[in-house]
């Protein structure tokens, strides 16, 4: 990881190793120290090459979610057949009397 | 060579055998996949039932369908019931999905034999298949070059004559770069032109499925095949669209096709003459050459590497070892998550979830993900106001001709600026196509992108098919 601490314009720290380490912990994404140290010099890369659109001035223009605009496209509220449930549990890594199956939900972790 | 429409003529009126011409592709596949790897299943088997389906129907005199007998493969991201799909990657090696895409069920409803499943960057992230956890694909016109990405193995796939059709995913050019690099014909259709149902999303808001051919033809009879409105995927445009097999029986006299004179730069020598080449070509076939400007175009990179990865991180975040997939055994369910999707995720998904997870997390929305939002609104507006005084806008499609194994070595953006030319159109949701119009450097093929503004792709195929004639003319 580069000593130099990056900056966003406001002056903040842009990156901090906290920060990736945060990022992987919100991703569910396991990294090793080793891993954590080359993803931040990456994205750090990546982001500085991103600033080029911080000079833009952008406080009048509506952000563009979608390209073609629809809007509520719902259909009829009529039951319709839908996914065999035996075959879709049959694709899971574990499943038990017709659900999946997982470990324990509150663990030793958080 | 025959187009998509012959074969399926020949078929229809009995003259060939569906059987016969999927085994002249099972014969080239069998000669040359070992060294191109464009598949990562072979359904030689299921093909042959379906070919011999389509004989048994001809022969009753029931209508075989308007695909008849031609050969179609399929990018690895496609889902298909019952038979593997990968995604190229681990984490969901082995899983066989419970339904169809509606892309799939269509072209078999349509007579189209699906010969594979294509190799693919994991997860459609990347720009030369090197990203697939099953290993690259190779260029079928250099063998020590990539077949650009994400869609590689459907490009190399029509390349090696392995099908006579292919489909892939476009979300940042990744059907238009590949196909430029094996000199294949990719079209990237209106957002919304295409059903996406089935399609295992990348970033929703940017993700086109369309067809890698070996003609403007074949391009148009598949979307003629493939488009229209789908109930089953909300973002698909409710209306039918126009015969693009009819459109591009028009020239191009009149028509303006612009210039874009701040254009970023980049593009190697060899693929800027043959840009020229192809301006000196509509305009001699009576077209207009005008200069528009697109200033936010230079920015697109910069929008899409920030919205992309957003809408992965969200999208992939579904592949938790629960309902399918690989799972890793942990104590319990957190810890289980994150081992699962450390075993399971290759390097780039791993770089973009977490740069997407970033750009979306608390105190840093608004300066990255707001913002990258911001200039897509900018350049879709720049696009609508090139669009009042071109039909079309020409440019190239990839900065370079095909490029060597580990030429982009470990920098991320290197890869990324593959994409440049493409992006923008997919930021702005309209259609853009890559023709083949000659070679570059080292003979390899040089392709040509033609954009156009929302729903205008009959325009669009017109250009192309110009080009492509003005090409075999100039051959002759």
């Amino acid at each position: 990881m580069p000593d130099r601490a990056v900056h966003d314009p406001a002056g903040q720290i842009r990156i901090t190793p906290e920060a990736i380490a945060k990022v992987a912990r919100l991703a569910r994404l396991d990294m090793t120290p080793d891993e954590l140290a080359r993803m931040a010099a990456q994205l750090d890369g990546m982001l500085e090459h991103f600033a080029d659109i911080d000079a833009l001035d952008l406080s009048a223009v509506v952000p563009m979610t979608q390209a073609f605009p629809l809007v509520n496209v719902l259909r009829a509220d009529v039951v319709q057949p839908c996914l065999d449930r035996d075959e879709v549990l049959a694709a899971a890594p574990d499943a038990e009397d017709g659900r999946f199956r997982v470990p324990p939900i509150m663990g030793s972790d958080e | 060579m025959s187009t998509a429409a012959a074969i399926a003529a020949s078929v229809r009126d009995g003259s060939r055998k569906a059987l016969d011409i999927l085994e002249q592709h099972l014969a080239a596949i069998a000669a040359r996949e070992p060294e191109i790897h464009a598949f990562n299943l072979v359904l030689a088997d299921e093909a042959r039932a379906a070919a011999e389906q389509i004989d048994q129907r001809v022969a009753a005199g029931k209508d075989p369908g308007p695909l008849a007998g031609v050969t179609v493969a399929l990018k690895d991201n496609m889902c298909t019931r019952g038979i593997p799909t990968t995604c190229s990657s681990r984490i969901l090696e082995g899983w066989r999905p419970p339904y169809d895409a509606t892309v799939v069920s269509t072209l078999r409803d349509a007579g189209a034999i699906i010969v594979g499943k294509t190799n693919l960057d994991e997860f459609a992230m990347g720009s030369s298949t090197e990203n697939s956890a099953f290993g690259p694909t190779r260029n079928p016109h250099d063998i020590t070059r990539v077949p650009g990405g994400s869609s590689g193995g459907s490009a190399a796939a029509v390349a090696a004559g392995f099908s006579q059709i292919s489909f892939g995913s476009d979300t940042g050019g990744s059907i238009r770069q590949p196909a430029a690099l094996c000199g294949v014909v990719g079209v990237k259709p209106t957002y919304g032109y295409v059903s996406r149902y089935g399609l295992i999303a990348f970033a929703s808001s940017l993700d086109q499925i369309g067809p890698f051919t070996n003609s403007v033809e074949d391009a148009a009879l598949m979307l003629d095949v493939i488009g229209g409105h789908d109930p089953l995927d909300s973002t698909s445009i409710p209306q039918t669209h126009p015969s693009l097999r009819d459109a591009i029986t028009q020239d191009v006299a009149g028509l303006r096709i612009g210039r874009i004179t701040d254009l970023p730069e980049g593009a190697d020598p060899d693929v800027v003459e043959r840009l020229e080449v192809a301006f000196d070509t509509l305009r001699a076939a009576g077209a207009k050459i005008v200069d528009v400007q697109v200033p936010a175009f230079t920015f697109g990179l910069t929008a899409y590497y920030l919205i992309a990865p957003a809408e992965a991180s969200s999208n992939l975040a579904r592949y938790d070892g629960v309902r399918y997939g690989l799972r890793v055994e942990a104590a319990d369910t957190n810890a289980m998550y994150g081992a699962t999707r450390a075993a399971g995720f290759g390097d780039e998904v791993k770089r973009r979830i977490m740069l997407g997870t970033y750009a979306l997390s608390a105190g840093y929305y608004d300066a990255y993900y707001g913002k990258a939002l911001k200039v897509r609104r900018l350049i879709s507006d720049d696009f609508e106001r090139a669009y009042q005084s071109a039909d079309v806008l020409l440019t190239p499609t990839s900065p370079s001709v095909a490029f060597q194994f580990g030429a982009k070595g470990d920098n991320p953006l290197a890869m990324y600026l593959c994409d440049t030319y493409t992006i923008p159109s997919n930021l702005s949701g309209q259609p853009g196509m890559s023709v083949p119009f000659g070679t570059g450097a080292h003979g390899l093929p040089v392709g040509v992108q033609v954009l156009a503004g929302t729903l205008q792709e009959p325009t669009m195929f017109r250009v192309a098919a110009t080009l492509e004639r003005g090409l075999i003319g100039s051959a002759q």
